[in-house]
């Protein structure tokens, strides 16, 4: 497709701010990569024609998320990672995690690439506006629009009673 | 390969990089970050098979699961700050009292 090489382009990016991510010692620049991060999927958003997805990404996870986070970051003064040394009597764990870790890659890749995907009819390409997103939203996933916003009323009743000072 | 193909393949890069993230850093708030980096990667996916069957459904998921992070990120935090209060370290080592 011509999609392909701005896609890979924008994967290469979102895999070396995701290393950043995990290799960084300061908490700043840990949350500032995963902001990057989640730039650069707002744009492959963009690029596979999802626009609302995009733009909520960049309100949602980008803009409050991410905010969150480096307030927390700030407010417990956790920029400064104390030098990582492993606990005594669990040296395994840290090779033990990367060689677990990269099982999973390397089995999760072998699935991907093990069989053919299924040929896909030429189909219209849909309407991604917010107006049909919507018209799904309170049409057919009515019932889970509900249950999610009750979800964010008790994950704000429970953040609210978690740090109240007794 | 087709874009598809590629955008799940990007999708499992970044899902074992934040399992790889949560597995070994040991500040709570990195082990948090890299559960965003997961939910993240799963969002990709399902954008990547929206796009290639020509439904809706699943950038509507990820509108869900959005939802469900942002959720999820007000509470654990909360969590934290309240550990933080009383512990004065993010550090997961130092919340082992429940070891048997």
């Amino acid at each position: 497709m011509g999609d392909l090489p701005l896609l890979i382009l924008l994967g290469a990016v979102s895999v070396v701010a995701a290393i950043g991510l995990l290799t960084s010692r300061n908490a700043i620049y840990a949350a500032l990569y995963l902001v990057l991060n989640f730039g650069v999927g707002a744009v492959i958003y963009l690029v596979l024609n999802a626009p609302f997805l995009a733009v909520i990404q960049v309100s949602v996870y980008a803009g409050a998320i991410m905010v969150l986070f480096v307030f927390v970051i700030m407010l417990l003064g956790a920029e400064r990672l104390a030098p990582a040394d492993n606990p005594p009597g669990e040296t395994f764990q840290r090779p033990l995690a990367i060689v677990l870790g990269v099982v999973l890659m390397v089995a999760a890749v072998y699935v991907l690439f093990a069989r053919q995907p299924p040929a896909v009819a030429a189909a219209a390409p849909v309407d991604t506006s917010p107006a049909a997103i919507g018209l799904m939203l309170y049409g057919a996933y009515s019932f889970p629009f509900e249950v999610v916003s009750i979800l964010l009323l008790v994950a704000m009743i429970g953040a609210v009673v978690l740090t109240r000072n007794k | 390969m087709d874009s598809t193909t590629f955008v799940t393949f990007l999708s499992t890069i970044l899902f074992t990089l934040g399992v790889m993230g949560v597995l070994l850093r040991r500040n709570a708030l990195m082990i948090f970050m890299s559960i965003e980096l997961m939910l993240n990667a799963a969002n990709l996916a399902f954008v990547a098979f929206a796009q290639r069957w020509h439904q809706l459904d699943g950038q509507l998921f990820v509108f869900f699961v959005m939802t469900v992070a942002a959720a999820e990120v007000a509470v654990g935090l909360a969590l934290i700050v309240t550990i933080f209060r009383t512990r004065r370290s993010t550090s997961v080592d130092d919340l082992a009292t429940l070891k048997g």
